[in-house]
């Protein structure tokens, strides 16, 4: 792809070697160059924000380092193998897939319905459903976490008043070590299946209508239509979403934090890997040990997306 | 899509997307149809309720916000939590903090990631490939495992307690990237061609043609980033010590709740805290909705 200034027979042509001769040359001579200077910036950030954390990680974990005194000394695998014996990890890793296991499928499943109930909601209230479901994703997680903590209050919380006329007996939410993760699991649930729900409604628009109706000329009913014209076509973004939000749930830690005060919950029941590492670095201030167990999180993260990259594809390649 | 020809007088909104479901089949209310949208009504109501829940609360006294029984709505509505949370400072500044940083975020975001998205697909430069799959990889990083040795590195640079600290980090999104440059990709070369014929450079290429095209998509990209960095909790907590410079969420989240149970006062700051974001998405909704159909998200 050569563009040659001989070739333009254009009335700029008077112009062009006024203001753009050097440019011109500049420009070709330099053709390759101009790219490099457009990710420069991006270049940087990315080396100093990202890539120098990522190293300076790796080297802390075999440190001692710590946030208490200025110099470090290597220690070469004691934080490795403190970390594999340490019960704490192995629990707060425990509580983080038990979080994943049980909210990735109602976020997946939520989120059809609803995308499900808006693509076929008339425009009039179709505009209140989008506004109510995606509503709670833009709550900053402060807020969230303020609302439900006050829902969940034993005495004079939503919740249990809810319950209550129902006829259920209610509960100490946040302070039950059996309650308290699924609480914050449900908390989860409504503040962010509006993301999920938005990408199906993407995919349900770009379904083509003469399919439905095709369908429906040939005498399939709404099931029939449900299950053999939407689900494959959404097969994709369904795809999509199953791993960005097993990724996102493996993340837990904003809520579980806030709405346990930072202790996480009664016996640590609510203490995700990433509270772990916080208190590791910052409140018991070793750089070192907490670096250690990011590394062993960041593994548990790229294992699931392989894993699940590879079922789905295989999946895929079987359709 | 439903492009029907009664949208082409519409025609400088963004068409179809969606505003207008197809019209057709809306006519004849079956009994099915009416099932469904009370059930969809229904859902809706269920989701509103904490957010009401939360309103409700902001506008009681605070000796009523703790009776029991619960009472929903309040028997002497007032806005006496606000003007306490208002005149108290705090939360302003905080909000204050948040824009800041938000719209730091975002603008340094937009910048470098089409520019380096420009670069990706419009030119050629040696270690091209090479590092965009750099970049790519970088998507599978968590920024929650950098959390330590960045608040490290921060404190090296001096940026612990400033609005720089609080944003860049955050700034380093590739994905950006990648969404981007999938729809440059899509632009023909043709145009950009044109241009340079006429002696454009980069520069005036990326301008006067690839940007104009792109506006669904960086009005996208746009909001995701800013709604991100509004609602950032983990970096922005670690970053901040000094009450002054927090965000929303944790201010709300770390001093706030230190004030205890003034239940009415910690909702209406809650209430404040949120309406931002929904008055820009309510701003934006088309274009994000618009911008994840484009991105290929689907």
């Amino acid at each position: 792809m050569t563009v040659q200034a001989s070739t333009t027979e254009t009335p700029d042509a008077a112009s062009a070697p006024r203001s753009s001769s050097p440019r011109a040359a500049r420009g070709t001579a330099r053709r390759s160059a101009a790219g490099i200077w457009f990710v420069l910036p991006f270049t940087v950030l990315f080396a100093v924000f990202l890539i120098w954390p990522l190293i300076a990680g790796l080297w802390a974990s075999f440190t001692d380092r710590s946030l208490a005194k200025e110099d470090s000394s290597f220690v070469g695998l004691a934080n490795w193998i403190e970390m594999f014996g340490d019960p704490a990890v192995w629990q707060s890793l425990w509580v983080t897939l038990l979080f994943t296991l049980i909210t990735v499928p109602p976020l997946v499943a939520i989120a059809l319905a609803m995308a499900l109930l808006t693509h076929r909601a008339t425009a009039r209230i179709g505009w209140f459903l989008r506004f109510s479901y995606f509503a709670p994703f833009l709550m900053p997680v402060a807020v969230v976490t303020l609302i439900w903590e006050w829902m969940y209050q034993p005495e004079f919380g939503m919740i249990n008043d809810v319950l209550a006329t129902v006829g259920i007996p209610g509960a100490s939410w946040l302070t039950g070590e059996d309650t308290v993760l699924p609480a914050i699991a449900l908390t989860t649930v409504w503040w962010t299946v509006g993301f999920n729900y938005l990408l199906y409604l993407a995919a349900l628009q770009g379904i083509p209508v003469y399919l439905y109706e095709a369908a429906a000329l040939d005498g399939a009913g709404a099931w029939r239509r449900f299950t053999s014209i939407t689900v494959p076509m959404v097969r994709r973004t369904t795809t999509l979403i199953v791993l960005l939000q097993m990724v996102a749930s493996l993340k837990l830690f904003d809520q579980a934090y806030l709405m346990t005060n930072g202790s996480g919950g009664p016996n640590y029941a609510a203490r995700p890997i990433i509270g772990y590492i916080f208190e590791s670095g910052f409140t018991g201030l070793r750089i070192g040990y907490a670096s250690a167990i990011s590394y062993l999180f960041f593994a548990v993260i790229i294992v699931v997306s392989v894993l699940q990259l590879r079922l789905f594809s295989r999946k895929e390649d079987a359709a | 899509m439903t492009s029907a020809p009664r949208t082409a007088a519409e025609r400088p909104g963004p068409p179809a997307g969606l505003a207008s479901p197809q019209p057709r089949r809306r006519l004849k209310v079956t009994p099915g149809g009416a099932a469904i949208a009370v059930l969809a009504l229904f859902l809706a109501v269920v989701w509103l309720l904490p957010l009401v829940w939360a309103i409700l609360t902001s506008l009681k006294p605070e000796p009523e916000t703790t009776a029991v029984p619960v009472r929903w709505l309040p028997l002497e509505p007032t806005f006496e939590a606000y003007r306490t949370v208002i005149a108290r400072g705090e939360l302003m500044q905080w909000l204050m903090n948040s824009v800041i940083v938000s719209v730091m975020v975002t603008g340094l975001t937009l910048v470098t990631c089409v520019m380096a998205a420009y670069a990706f697909s419009k030119t050629e430069f040696w270690g091209r490939q090479w590092l965009f799959a750099l970049f790519i990889a970088g998507i599978l990083v968590p920024p929650q495992v950098l959390i330590v040795p960045l608040f490290d590195e921060m404190t090296f640079l001096g940026l612990v307690d400033t609005y720089w600290g609080v944003a860049l980090p955050q700034v380093v999104a590739p994905v950006m990237i990648f969404i981007l440059k999938r729809f440059f990709d899509a632009i023909p070369r043709d145009y950009e061609e044109a241009a340079r014929i006429d002696g454009a450079g980069h520069l005036r290429v990326l301008w006067n043609v690839v940007l104009p095209m792109s506006v669904p998509i960086l009005a996208a990209v746009g909001i995701f980033t800013f709604v991100q960095a509004w609602n950032n909790f983990l970096w922005p907590f670690v970053a901040t010590t000094d009450p002054a410079l927090m965000t929303v969420p944790v201010g709300l989240g770390t001093v706030q709740s230190a004030y205890g149970i003034l239940y009415a006062q910690q909702m209406a700051a809650s209430v404040l805290g949120a309406v931002p974001l929904i008055v820009v998405f309510m701003l934006f909704q088309r274009q994000v909705v618009r911008g994840v159909t484009d991105a290929g998200l689907k």
